[in-house]
């Protein structure tokens, strides 16, 4: 784990939400306000500008820069939440693991900072219905070898989790004010994230 | 669209400049991080009051920065919750010995943005969630009601206390009680449209409209065929009524609040039928408010606001202020 293939997952990232902007806009019109996608690409813009300037950097500097990043450009609900996960992040990245323990122990950190701060989990129709069993597939995998066999796994529970979504009522963020009428609608926080996640994992599925 | 805009990204910038330049002697304005804050320091040491979140409903809530009311405004992205920074930069400028108080419209992004902010500060703060909107149903399971046209009314009342040098408790609780005693709806004609989407957010026919509306173009509690104006007030003021339970000979306050797209013609109309709906309930409305103050971008509707008045209420909104928005007595 580098600053070299953080910042190629965080532009693999780029390239699929950009590809989807205008499913993510419409489900966020359809239960929120419809600023989800415009948030996401604009931190995603502000992100990788700081390419150069973190070349050179650890890992845990790497995410945390990108977290302040995020927090201070974005705004929204998932401004503050994606900061909050990738600064979770940072603070448990260790030299001495290897890259799959490494990932496993920190997004796990980042997702738990996350619920915090969203006062949210599993099953209330938001992104944390696809990062928590991420974060959980994770730790399971951490020992695995074969670095595509984790990716496909880790590719179908995202999905999973962001279908999930469609047929639950929101008990948290905006869509939670529509009651039953948020019900057949997939939360755009959820889809974002699990396309990201989705990114990622395509670089290690040949 | 049709709007007035250069570049879609740099719209909030070059508004909140003309907003600086046609305000000089109430507010101006910080960038990057942006806030707006009083031209003047207080003449007293008083509670600091801080709001914010997303733009697109001018006048809130830099419309509402001056003396009697906020101390600064922190605007974010058209209909996104401001960043951290934002009120960690805006509470160190206007920090003036009592602490910092903010007043944040009940929604998740809101919320977490000015947590994230209230972390980053060392001042005694506290924060006023304003939950006045009685469309969407109350539930502990829930995020809850979202914060709507009312929120004007806790800024005024609660910036003036805090302008007589009240404590940061004082305030906290007085702007608790304002908010539990005031409720808002409202109904839309037509969508908004974001500037960077370009499109309305919503469709909705000629003949519709949508009740319970929230002020970001969200739905509210259904759509119905359009009525008239004294049907549409009568389901909106007996929802509000069936909320605050109103005692008879109760006075208050109505706040007929227009989205941006509806002509004050109409909105005073709104007044006279909510005036009449009201004197037949048996509810004396003593204190009003009609104009666009909390509004949604371009969306065409109104909302109505009412709080029921205490002697201390309406002291602090008969009281002066001096704002870009509201102005009287000074």
């Amino acid at each position: 784990m580098d600053s070299e293939n953080i910042f190629l997952a965080l532009k693999n990232i780029k390239k699929t939400i950009d590809l989807n902007k205008d499913e993510i806009e419409k489900l966020d019109q359809a239960i929120g306000d419809g600023d989800h996608i415009f948030n996401i690409q604009r931190g995603l813009n502000e992100a990788l500008k700081l390419e150069h300037e973190l070349s050179n950097l650890s890992p845990e500097e790497v995410f945390k820069k990108i977290g302040m990043k995020i927090m201070t450009t974005v705004g929204g609900s998932s401004g503050a939440l994606f900061a909050t996960l990738l600064m979770g992040m940072s603070k448990k990245y260790s030299k001495e693991s290897n890259d799959l323990e490494n990932l496993a122990a920190m997004f796990y950190e980042g997702v738990e900072a996350t619920k915090k701060r969203g006062k949210a989990d599993i099953g209330e129709k938001t992104m944390l219905d696809v990062l928590i069993p991420v974060s959980l597939s994770l730790t399971e995998l951490k020992n695995e070898k074969n670095i595509q066999t984790v990716a496909e796994k880790i590719k179908m529970v995202a999905e999973e989790g962001m279908l999930s979504t469609k047929d639950i009522m929101a008990t948290k963020g905006r869509a939670s004010f529509l009651g039953e009428r948020a019900i057949g609608h997939i939360d755009p926080g959820a889809r974002s994230s699990q396309l990201a996640i989705n990114a990622i994992c395509d670089e290690y599925i040949k | 669209m049709k709007k007035f805009v250069n570049k879609v990204e740099e719209i909030l910038t070059e508004s909140l400049s003309g907003f600086q330049k046609a305000h000089p002697d109430i507010i101006k304005v910080n960038f990057s991080p942006d806030f707006i804050y009083r031209a003047k320091k207080p003449a007293v040491d008083k509670v600091s009051l801080i709001s914010g979140g997303g733009s697109g409903h001018e006048p809130l809530h830099g419309g509402f920065v001056g003396h009697g009311m906020l101390d600064a405004a922190c605007p974010g992205q058209v209909f996104s919750a401001p960043t951290p920074d934002q009120m960690e930069a805006a509470a160190s400028k206007v920090h003036n010995g009592k602490g910092i108080l903010f007043i944040v419209k009940n929604y998740s992004g809101d919320i977490m943005n000015f947590e994230m902010g209230a972390d980053m500060i060392d001042f005694d703060h506290e924060t006023i969630l304003v939950n006045d909107d009685v469309a969407v149903e109350d539930s502990t399971f829930t995020t809850g009601r979202r914060g709507v046209a009312g929120t004007m009314i806790v800024e005024k009342t609660v910036g003036s206390l805090a302008e007589t040098g009240a404590s940061l408790e004082e305030c906290k609780l007085f702007g608790d009680h304002v908010n539990n005693v005031t409720a808002s709806m409202g109904v839309a004609f037509t969508s908004c449209t974001v500037p960077a989407a370009g499109k309305p957010t919503f469709e909705i026919g000629a003949e519709e409209m949508e009740f319970g509306v929230g002020i970001h173009g969200e739905p509210g509690r259904k759509r119905e065929k359009i009525k008239t104006a004294n049907e549409i007030t009568n389901d909106i003021i007996s929802t509000i009524i069936e909320d605050l339970k109103p005692n008879k000979n109760q006075e208050v306050l109505m706040h007929v609040n227009g989205f941006g797209g509806t002509p004050l013609m109409e909105l005073y109309l709104l007044f006279d039928v909510g005036q009449k709906i009201l004197e037949k309930e048996g509810i004396k409305v003593s204190h009003s408010l009609v104009g666009n103050y909390t509004t949604s971008l371009d969306m065409a509707g109104a909302s109505f606001s009412i709080t029921k008045l205490d002697e201390k209420i309406t002291q602090h909104w008969e009281s002066a202020v001096h704002t870009a928005a509201l102005r009287w007595k000074i």
